[in-house]
């Protein structure tokens, strides 16, 4: 008999004022009887809605099954079979407008906590003594992945099974992409990105941090020299993006990919790191994604009072409605219909505050999203000493530059098929270096489509 | 990680270090720079590369010691390993078409001039190396430069190690007397590049600085490093680190360069006592 509540089980969480002092995960997941109860609330539909709203199309039914039975090692296999980071993905999916928005629960009341089930088989599976892993038996051939991010560790896993000799190039000192550099600690702790790293290399490939290709080591070279048959760029979207207003040079001003990798990938929020960070007392956080949501999280556990200034109204805010809640009940007040023209500076160049053009809305623009206009002659001045723009981010022009023959879009995008194969032979790319700034799950979706089709072309060949 | 195969105290507050890298030493060029670690927790530092030996594998990097993490490589000896060493990062000088070049290097910033001035000379260019330190104890590859120069100027602010007086002033001298150069490369401390550059603007001789800023990643991804450049912003790692002189905003950098002078002192206080302790 289903759980006909109307509602779902709650999710533990660290209460907002304890949490916004300190980087420990904020989300504490279910307890096994949570676990179960909920997943009693899936209707097990025949025609599986919720997998059709997941990119990497999970069988979502079947796992909620097993939850529900209490065989969670069950659960975890089928998830498995279609996802390969299912700790990180039941942490950062945007589930409510995937798969949990096309639930038939939803249509009245709450649907099922797909993600946060997806997180509890995961969590349960990551806790459980290690199991020897078999290492597929080799076929021979090799492939090259760069970068390991969410599309590169998803091309390696699913490669690595069918028993190529995979090796990641990784350009900075710590495999994980923007999983180690980008989100915060306490959203998706770093430990957990390790352990999925430890078990692509228990399969048997090989992770080369320090390498950066473009710099190092070309495409070409690992093609011609060092017998690399296919090669796959997941370098995702890591140039950040500025305004272009006076006084973004200043100090106190940082984009968010600096802010956020200072944080996450130097630990310098631990009061004996050796790299700085400076969140002063009163920062401003420009942007409404999910990057200025982890940004301005960061910077008030960092001591600082913080503001958030988006162009458009809380309607329009792309970030996930959890990451805003989770802002809001942080303390972190928001500043809508507001766009910075202007950062002032003191006398000894540090920013001093920020000047705002108030906005209004008007017509949808290109993006559907009602587009900001300024309101004639009306600017706020925020008092500030730190900003951290946040306003997105292009492919890094690195690999572009230094690969001949791989097409890009005019705004950097490497061009790429359904199966991810770009302009140049054998060699396949997905995620943000294609798609500009995107989810992690669209990114591992890439990875895995590219791997299938990088199989293909090799066994072919 | 990456042995240390050779250390040389070049003056009291110089090292030099040769480090095995051999990836990193197939590709690296003059002008071109490292990230590196010291250990599991350290930060990350950009260096700029000395010079390279692409058969034994090594990359020759040259540092003073300023601050935390440079105290701790110092403390570092033959045998010792780095936890990490990325590169060659960013692009490396243009040398085409150059026929007489200036080469005017300041303080430990000769020890990045150098290679450019050696690898300037190894293609036939005429090369006139201006070096400038503060004292006769500072001074560092003077011999390496003499080989590399046809015309070598030592100067010194005290007046203990060639002549007395700043780079600007030998420069300026050379200029006077007739060379005609159709390049200065410039490097060394903020305010010594914004002097020369200020000097060869009024000759109209086109001018190359070399700047390190402070840098996280070191490919693009930070933005740490951002600059002025005639007007727009500019990445060291990826757009540089070399930049047309006369148009970088030198008192910009100038100002971001100090954003964390304070800690950084703290940081470098705390490692020296920790050392002393060690010693004790």
């Amino acid at each position: 008999m289903p759980n006909m509540s109307l509602t779902r089980n709650e999710m533990p969480v660290q209460a907002p004022d304890v949490r916004n002092k300190n980087f420990k995960e904020v989300a504490l997941g279910y307890t096994e009887e949570q676990a179960i109860d909920e997943a009693k609330r899936c209707l097990g539909c025949k025609a599986k809605p919720c997998s059709t709203g997941c990119p990497v199309q999970i069988d979502i039914p079947a796992f909620i099954a097993r939850v529900a039975e209490g065989d969670f090692a069950g659960a975890y296999k089928v998830i498995t079979q279609s996802s390969s980071l299912p700790a990180v993905c039941g942490r950062v999916c945007p589930q409510e407008t995937q798969c949990e928005s096309k639930c038939v629960r939803g249509k009245k009341g709450e649907p099922v906590a797909i993600g946060r089930l997806e997180r509890f088989v995961a969590d349960w599976h990551n806790a459980q003594p290690e199991t020897e892993v078999e290492k597929p038996a080799s076929n021979g051939h090799k492939a090259a992945v760069i970068g390991s991010g969410p599309s590169g560790l998803a091309c390696a896993g699913d490669l690595a099974k069918k028993g190529y000799d995979v090796t990641v190039f990784e350009a900075l000192h710590v495999a994980g992409g923007v999983l180690s550099y980008g989100i915060p600690e306490f959203r998706l702790p770093k430990s957990i990105v390790q352990k999925e790293i430890e078990g692509l290399k228990a399969l048997g490939v090989h992770v080369e941090t320090n390498t950066v290709v473009g710099r190092t080591i070309s495409i070409d070279e690992l093609m011609k020299e060092e017998g690399f048959e296919s090669v796959f760029i997941g370098s995702g979207a890591g140039l950040p993006r500025f305004m272009n207003i006076p006084g973004e040079n200043l100090n106190g001003v940082y984009s968010a990919n600096e802010f956020l990798t200072r944080i996450n990938l130097m630990k310098a929020y631990k009061p004996d790191s050796s790299t700085p960070i400076k969140a002063g007392t009163k920062a401003v956080i420009v942007g409404g994604g999910n990057v200025a949501m982890d940004a301005a999280r960061c910077a008030k556990r960092l001591g600082a009072a913080v503001y958030i200034v988006y162009r458009r109204t809380e309607n329009e805010l792309p970030a996930r409605a959890e990451e805003v809640e989770h802002a809001k009940e942080e303390g972190i007040i928001f500043k809508f219909l507001t766009n910075p023209t202007e950062i002032t500076s003191t006398e000894d160049g540090w920013v001093k505050s920020v000047i705002c053009q108030e906005m209004e809305l008007s017509e949808p623009d290109a993006s559907g999203r009602a587009k900001p206009v300024p309101k004639e002659g009306a600017f706020v001045e925020i008092e500030a000493d730190c900003v951290i723009m946040s306003i997105g981010t292009s492919p890094n022009p690195l690999i572009k530059s230094t690969t001949e023959g791989l097409d890009t879009q005019k705004w950097g995008g490497i061009i790429a098929d359904e199966d991810g194969l770009t302009s140049k032979e054998g060699v396949y790319a997905g995620g943000d270096a294609v798609t500009g700034a995107a989810t992690v799950i669209l990114a591992m979706g890439a990875g895995k489509k590219a791997a299938a089709a990088m199989d293909e072309y090799m066994q072919k060949k | 990680m990456f042995e240390i195969l050779e250390k040389k105290s070049l003056n009291p507050t110089v090292t030099l270090m040769k480090i095995a890298a051999p990836k990193v030493a197939k590709k690296a060029e003059p002008g071109q720079f490292i990230i590196l670690r010291t250990d599991a927790d350290g930060e990350r530092i950009p260096l700029t590369i000395a010079d390279f030996d692409r058969e034994a594998g090594t990359i020759t990097i040259i540092f003073q010691i300023v601050g935390a993490t440079t105290e701790k490589l110092n403390h570092l000896n033959e045998g010792d390993c780095l936890q990490d060493f990325v590169g060659p990062l960013g692009r490396a000088t243009e040398t085409e078409g150059l026929k007489k070049v200036a080469v005017v290097g300041g303080g430990v910033g000769c020890a990045i001039a150098y290679p450019v001035a050696k690898k300037l000379h190894e293609l036939g260019v005429e090369v006139h190396s201006i070096v400038g330190f503060r004292n006769k104890d500072l001074v560092i590859l003077e011999d390496e430069f003499k080989a590399a120069s046809s015309k070598f100027v030592l100067m010194s602010d005290d007046g203990t190690a060639g002549e007395k007086g700043l780079v600007t002033d030998a420069l300026k001298k050379l200029i006077e007397s007739g060379e005609k150069y159709d390049r200065v490369i410039t490097i060394g401390p903020l305010i010594m590049m914004k002097f020369v550059c200020r000097l060869t603007k009024e000759y109209e001789i086109p001018t190359v600085a070399s700047m390190n800023p402070i840098m996280i990643d070191g490919t693009g991804m930070c933005g740490g490093c951002r600059l002025t450049v005639g007007g727009q912003t500019k990445f060291a790692c990826v757009d540089g680190p070399e930049f047309d002189g006369h148009l970088i905003d030198f008192d910009e950098a100038m100002a971001r360069g100090a954003m964390y002078k304070p800690f950084e002192r703290k940081a470098h206080e705390d490692t020296c006592n920790l050392f002393k302790k060690e010693v004790k």
